[in-house]
């Protein structure tokens, strides 16, 4: 992950669908535009719809990387809606 | 001031909406709403705002809860019957959502209180039953400049619209009077759906949600009216401006709240 300069990190294993995404949204709303957010997240489920949802939100997805015991790290880019 | 994991689990499926969002859920908590009247439309849209986490209601009436309320009263529970319809609204908003703090208003509205009633508050809703209350409600907003959402109610019939200050009409330009005395029934003597107040307090409810989000369009410079039996909306459009409204017109008479004579009994609702 050292190719990011990530800004916070926000663990999402401990939650199941929708507060998963849910989660990872309100974290992502208390950045700055270009700022980079990691989630952490479990295999299955949350790997399959939390980054398509942050995705259709209008966020970067930069990489998804996995932890090898069942998680990943999700490492997104903040993507400021136009208001 | 950030959400509680608590929060963000109750308000997940608000959070979700790319229109709410955290940020649109902090201005629903942030939020002060007055509901005048706990009846068959204040009822539903208290529930909603509380469950939807608006975080500061008021609440206004005079009444006790009366066995015959039941059947629309939502909010009123059949041990509630004799208590002060406030009181048991706010026991249910509180039971509801522990985020919301409740003011409770004892009392009828009439000039001389309502300025002051509604001065604390972003959004006004008009749950009342009777048309010297929606009149007064109407000018105080106007006056004030606050925006308000009006109702009304009556057998299988209902309607609502917005007022925001300066994008559109007020409920006098449409209405200008209260009608004669007598000449409409109250929702007493005429009857009323209970799922009427339902239907027309949750677009209220609904109102108050997008003016606090500031998301969508509003009803404002619109009446929509809904009849249940033969399952129609309608959405008429209203002047943008009426400019001999007597009180948001070019040379407005109405200076300060004023009240009308009130009828026998209950009033000359065309709602409840």
């Amino acid at each position: 992950m050292a190719e990011f300069h990530i800004t916070d990190t926000v663990d999402i294993t401990d939650v199941v669908c929708p507060v998963t995404f849910v989660k990872a949204k309100v974290a992502l709303e208390e950045l700055d535009d270009g700022e980079i957010l990691s989630i952490r997240m479990n295999d299955g489920e949350p790997v399959q719809n939390v980054p398509r949802s942050i995705k259709e939100e209008g966020h970067q997805i930069l990489k998804l990387i996995d932890n090898g015991d069942g998680t990943y790290h999700l490492i997104v880019r903040k993507v400021e809606d136009e208001e | 001031m950030a959400l509680s994991n608590e929060q963000i689990e109750r308000y997940s499926r608000h959070i979700i909406l790319k229109e709410v969002g955290a940020k649109g859920q902090k201005k629903l908590l942030n939020a002060k709403v007055l509901i005048i009247g706990a009846g068959g439309l204040g009822a539903p849209a208290a529930m909603y705002l509380a469950a939807a986490g608006v975080g500061t209601i008021g609440i206004v009436d005079a009444d006790e809860v009366d066995l015959s309320n039941l059947q629309r009263q939502i909010i009123h529970t059949t041990q509630d019957v004799g208590k002060a319809k406030v009181q048991s609204a706010k026991e249910t908003m509180n039971a509801l959502n522990p985020d919301v703090t409740v003011h409770t208003y004892r009392e009828f509205v009439d000039s001389s209180n309502i300025m002051e009633l509604i001065e604390p508050y972003d959004f006004i809703i008009d749950g009342t039953d009777n048309f010297p209350a929606k009149f007064l409600i109407n000018d105080a907003c106007v006056l004030a400049k606050k925006p308000f959402s009006h109702a009304g109610i009556i057998r299988f019939q209902g309607q609502l619209m917005t007022y925001v200050p300066g994008k559109g009409p007020c409920y006098r330009c449409v209405f200008e009077n209260p009608p004669p005395k007598d000449s409409v029934p109250t929702c007493k003597q005429a009857g009323v759906i209970g799922a009427m107040g339902g239907v027309i307090g949750s677009l209220q409810a609904m109102e108050a949600v997008k003016y606090i989000i500031g998301k969508g369009e509003l009803l404002t410079g619109s009446l929509l009216t809904y009849d249940a039996l033969t399952m129609t909306f309608r959405k008429i459009k209203l002047p943008q401006h009426v400019a001999n409204c007597a009180v948001c017109g070019d040379h407005p008479t109405i200076l300060k709240p004023i009240d009308y004579e009130q009828a026998e009994c209950d009033g000359l609702g065309l709602t409840d």
